[in-house]
């Protein structure tokens, strides 16, 4: 078995808000549905409350803050499911029940297992 | 031994490595492994058997060589890392038998999957095909695919580790999967001819006929899936194409458009057998067509016409009109412009025309179409316009001839003469 994390790509949002409610009905529905196989998961605040931190040379330089995400995208990193799978294509299967998948995209990304 | 048979030997020992290939990437669980292995056992077989003479079995000679091969690399590799790798099945590694051939079928199609799957970019499965499933060697990839060796290496290195690390499984896909699966596969065939068939510039300085293993590659998936509809179709198309390669170019190596080909000169065993495989194709599939069955029933219209004139041009507009439906392009609405001028006159052609996006190919056919109607100043403007694009010698060399006559010809009388002059269709 390996382990996947599938970031969910979609539009920038407050999930909180009532007109997105159905929608994060479907994403607790696929959490259910997938529970066995989800070993981690956050939905994000949107970017406005994002920070970037970077430190100046090496470790204990001066801290720089920054406004914003990292990256100013149309679709923004909205969330994560660390999921286990056999291989790529039953991790694309699992991916592909993410409401994001619909809504935006899910980039599945392979993640190195500790030796 | 002489340089043709070294040649014959070289190409044997290549798709024997192919084929090789295949099961020992499923014995020792890792592509890249597997490669080096098998290129080490073609190096011996290249250079010791033209003076020791072939073996009697040279696919078994190869099998085990590149099982020995690979037993050496696995161990300087746990001597190196420390570690076992996983996966290795041991036991069919070091048995001295070979696989039975259902078992080398199986996994000729699992390495054809995985090499095409749909997660790796579409170019990348490209080189894979050519590199692991039609065994060519850098030197050649990179020619075909215009790019340099040292870009060609850093592709396919980051393709093995993505299926490596990713876990791209080496597996036939199951029932539902398929359809999507098999698409892909039959995407990258398609696309190894094109790039064999039509190369977008510069002249063809490549020692390896890619159209050949293009055909090679269909065959071998029609003939591992022939319940299959759309391998049969890809293979068609690839031998209605092929049927004519021959007659596209004269003797000096220039380009002879469709009008004035020497249709005796088609392979008529081609195009039979093209037209048997459409046929079987079409009767597998019950909805609608498929864009490859749409491209070679339009082949097939071609190959069964006696003459240029005597070509069914309404229906060659109704088969391009389905694949737009199907699968919209450019390139197929610019074929369909062309189809529509010699159906119902260049006019009509040039109308069709006006609704594509203009690209270097949309100024030759126009050029073209406006000859027809004595243009000849506007026809000049388009073609050069044409050239400053992407063009292969040939098709350069015959656009030059086009402008060279209707220079004299718009400077001279503006009679009908220009009545003669028929675009190309396709290909």
């Amino acid at each position: 078995m390996a382990q996947y994390l599938a970031l969910t790509y979609t539009a920038d949002v407050d999930w909180w808000a009532p007109e997105y409610a159905t929608e994060l009905a479907e994403y607790r529905q696929f959490g259910v549905e997938y529970a066995d196989r989800i070993v981690a998961s956050a939905v994000l605040h949107q970017t406005s409350t994002a920070t970037v931190v970077r430190v100046v040379g090496a470790r204990g330089g001066e801290v720089i803050t920054a406004d914003g995400p990292y990256a100013e995208t149309k679709e923004a990193l909205t969330g994560y499911y660390l999921i286990e799978a056999e291989d790529l294509d039953a991790a694309i299967a699992i991916a592909a029940e993410i409401p994001a998948a619909w809504g935006g995209a899910v980039e599945v990304r392979p993640v190195i297992v500790a030796k | 031994m002489t340089a043709d048979a070294h040649e014959r030997l070289a190409d044997t020992v290549r798709i024997e490595g192919a084929r090789i290939l295949a099961t020992l990437v499923r014995t020792v669980g890792n592509l890249q492994v597997a490669e080096d292995a098998v290129q080490e056992a073609v190096i011996v077989a290249l250079r010791d058997w033209p003076h020791r003479g072939v073996p009697d079995d040279p696919r078994a000679w190869l099998a085990v060589a590149a099982r020995h091969k690979a037993i050496d690399i696995l161990r300087r590799e746990s001597a190196r890392a420390g570690k076992e790798r996983e996966a290795v099945d041991l036991v069919e590694l070091y048995s001295p038998d070979l696989p039975p051939d259902s078992v080398v079928r199986d996994d000729q199609l699992r390495l054809i999957f995985t090499c095409c799957h749909p997660a790796l970019a579409a170019e990348t499965r490209v080189a894979l095909a050519l590199r692991t499933l039609c065994g060519l060697a850098l030197p050649q990839l990179a020619a075909v695919l215009l790019t340099s060796e040292a870009a060609m290496a850093k592709r396919l290195t980051r393709a093995r580790q993505k299926i490596a690390t990713a876990r791209i499984p080496y597996r036939v896909p199951s029932g539902a999967e398929l359809p999507a699966r098999l698409a892909a596969v039959c995407g990258v065939i398609h696309a190894l001819y094109t790039a064999g068939h039509a190369p977008l510039s510069g002249p063809v300085a490549y020692d390896v006929d890619v159209c050949a293993e293009a055909v090679r590659l269909g065959r071998l998936l029609h003939e591992l899936m022939p319940d299959e509809a759309m391998p049969a179709a890809v293979l068609a198309l690839l031998l209605l194409t092929e049927a004519r390669r021959s007659a596209r170019l004269d003797a000096a190596g220039e380009l002879v458009p469709l009008l004035s080909q020497d249709r005796s000169r088609w392979d008529r065993g081609l195009v039979a057998e093209g037209l048997a495989l459409l046929d079987a194709s079409l009767r597998r599939t019950g909805g609608i067509a498929d864009p490859y069955q749409l491209q070679a029933a339009i082949a097939a219209e071609h190959a069964r016409a006696p003459s240029y004139a005597a070509t069914d041009w309404a229906e060659i507009v109704r088969l391009y009109e389905l694949l737009m439906s199907v699968a919209p392009s450019p390139a197929a609405a610019l074929s369909r412009a062309v189809a529509v001028a010699e159906a119902s006159g260049a006019l009509a052609g040039l109308a069709a025309l006006e609704e594509i996006p203009a690209s270097a190919r949309w100024h030759a056919v126009r050029g073209e179409l406006l000859a027809r109607e004595g243009r000849f100043v506007e026809a000049v403007a388009e073609v050069s316009a044409s050239l400053s694009g992407e063009v292969t010698g040939p098709e350069r060399r015959y656009r030059e001839r086009l402008l060279a006559r209707w220079a004299c010809q718009s400077s001279g009388s503006m009679g009908p003469a220009g009545g003669s002059w028929r675009p190309a269709p396709g290909r």
